[in-house]
């Protein structure tokens, strides 16, 4: 058994950790960004008295005349056509409702979706009309922020290293074994209850605390970096990266080839 | 505690792997995840610490003050506990909804101090009938993610002496004049909850949701049980409570040691150590 205490250690800010020369421009609600009234306002802002002030908290970005906040911290905002994972809570009663729906999704079961429209108060309405789309089986799930999950032409990824893993636009990150059947997908309504092998078991357990740790250092999570960050865990038993320090490192390695690849 | 939703099938993964004891995070069944400990991070107060384990954050603060002893019990001081489960920890703890789960896990306190072997109570006695001290230990829930009991521990406390003369009561000034409590038989609270056939430590939110019952052991250093308690809704039958009182034993003194031996580190380190405490 493992038991491991240790004394707090002060973090140190991001920017110096990376040696990077740029600081950026924080700012909160109600800051204000400029007093010059040439720029054009963008998201995250609004003129009030002859001022630039923020509405949202995150970084400023400046594109020529055009100043916008990015927000560190979103909620979710669906666009037509994302993939989202969602957990039922809710249903509505009606009678047929009752008698069909009953057999195949209960509150609490794991969906994959597209979005298929997006009302004028925020609400989105779902469509899992292919086959690949459904209830979701066996397998773990990660919440993350919704701002770390990169936008891609597909969400649904088999990794080479023996599971499979569906990112979610709503920052829900789904692991799953690998179907071992090519037209058995993540979807369908029956879910697969047989035990999985212990080595499926290690790579996603793996993966999630890889996952766990991009987050952590506040990386954009899709695919590539999931991958490099696996490769660089390797080393390291699976429950040692949680450990802050091997966290810093694993994800140091991936950010180099990550680096490295688009360079 | 909050709990989450889970589908039938995320249960049986998570139920599958603790038969195999591999765990979601890649723990086995008698790890835990990894904790941080600081002492002396509130400075009015006799001893406080701070202890943080995976979401969960927990501040825990000691005052002493004079007080009349208990009627049944002259010759001793007593601890009073309370805990308060802040609105920060999760929505459901907004207005009195903490109060509930508070009360709980501060009776569970109670219970488990209450024996002689735990705290020396009669080195909190000042004059028998007249005066004695009074720890009070508040217990603050910042951040809650599974059960906090297993989480709480006595900081040391520094008492402040005194000097005595006749009926008066003279308190030394000099803050560096105060005796130690000793902490040496402080029992520390184990978690087990049990999911399928075996028992699992330190169980995040989706692993509580599949236990029907925990038990909850408070074990001391030399690996002497002072407090037993079942909480939850499925039964348990003997047999897996001898074993899961077994696993205490031998986890209760593994994290015994462990805490003793990073206080000692903090400790050594002198009153230059750097003090982390919220804003680090």
């Amino acid at each position: 058994m493992a038991m491991e205490m240790r004394l707090p250690v002060a973090r140190k800010p991001l920017s110096e950790r990376l040696g990077r020369d740029t600081k950026k421009h924080l700012v909160v609600p109600g800051d204000t960004i400029t007093t010059d009234t040439a720029f054009m306002r963008g998201h995250g802002t609004y003129m009030g008295e002859e001022k630039l002030i923020a509405s949202v908290a995150g970084s400023v970005e400046r594109v020529n005349k055009l100043i916008c906040v990015k927000a560190l911290k979103t909620r979710y905002i669906g666009e037509v056509g994302d993939i989202v994972v969602g957990r039922i809570t809710e249903r509505r009663r009606s009678a047929e409702d009752e008698l069909a729906m009953r057999g195949f999704l209960q509150e609490g079961d794991l969906i994959s979706a597209e979005v298929q429209a997006v009302f004028s108060d925020g609400a989105v309405s779902l469509h899992t009309r292919s086959l690949k789309y459904g209830k979701l089986g066996q397998g773990v799930l990660v919440q993350v922020s919704p701002s770390l999950v990169k936008r891609q032409k597909t969400h649904f990824h088999d990794l080479p290293c023996g599971a499979s893993v569906i990112l979610g636009n709503n920052g829900f990150i789904w692991i799953y074994p690998t179907p071992e059947h090519k037209e058995e997908e993540a979807g369908g309504f029956v879910a697969n209850l047989e035990p999985v092998s212990l080595a499926d078991r290690e790579v996603i357990s793996r993966l999630r605390n890889c996952i766990v740790s991009l987050v952590t250092q506040r990386m954009m999570l899709y695919d590539t970096s999931i991958l490099y960050c696996y490769e660089a865990s390797l080393p390291h038993q699976i429950k040692d990266i949680l450990k802050p320090e091997i966290m810093e490192e694993i994800v140091m390695e991936t950010r180099q080839r990550l680096l490295e690849q688009e360079g | 505690m909050a709990s989450v939703a889970l589908s039938e099938a995320e249960k049986v993964y998570i139920m599958h792997g603790v038969q195999e004891d591999l765990r979601v995070d890649g723990r086995g069944c008698e790890d835990y995840r990894c904790v941080e400990v600081e002492t002396d991070v509130v400075s009015n107060t006799s001893g406080s610490a701070r202890v943080k384990l995976g979401h969960t954050d927990i501040l825990v603060g000691v005052k002493a003050e004079m007080g009349t002893p208990k009627l049944e019990k002259p010759n001793e001081g007593y601890l009073e506990f309370f805990v308060d489960c802040s609105a920060n920890a999760t929505p459901d703890f907004e207005g009195r909804g903490g109060d509930d789960l508070g009360t709980e896990i501060a009776n569970t306190l109670y219970r488990i101090f209450n024996n002689k072997s735990s705290v020396d109570l009669k080195t909190l006695c000042i004059s028998p009938r007249e005066h004695c001290w009074v720890l009070y230990v508040d217990v603050l829930v910042i951040n809650g993610n599974f059960n906090c009991a297993s989480v709480s521990r006595i900081p040391r406390v520094r008492v402040l002496e005194d000097e005595e003369g006749s009926k008066d009561i003279e308190l030394s000034d000099d803050p560096y004049d105060c005796i130690r409590l000793s902490v040496e038989n402080v029992p520390c609270i184990v978690t087990l909850c049990k999911i399928g056939y075996r028992h699992v430590v330190d169980a995040t939110l989706q692993e509580e949701a599949c236990s029907l019952a925990s038990l909850l052991v408070s074990v001391t250093s030399k690996g002497v049980v002072t407090c037993l308690r079942k909480v939850g809704k499925g039964s348990l039958d003997p047999e897996s409570i001898f074993e899961m009182m077994e696993t205490s034993k031998r986890v209760g003194k593994v994290l015994h040691a462990s805490l003793q031996s990073v206080l000692h580190k903090e400790e050594s380190l002198g009153p230059k150590r750097q003090k982390v405490g919220f804003l680090g």
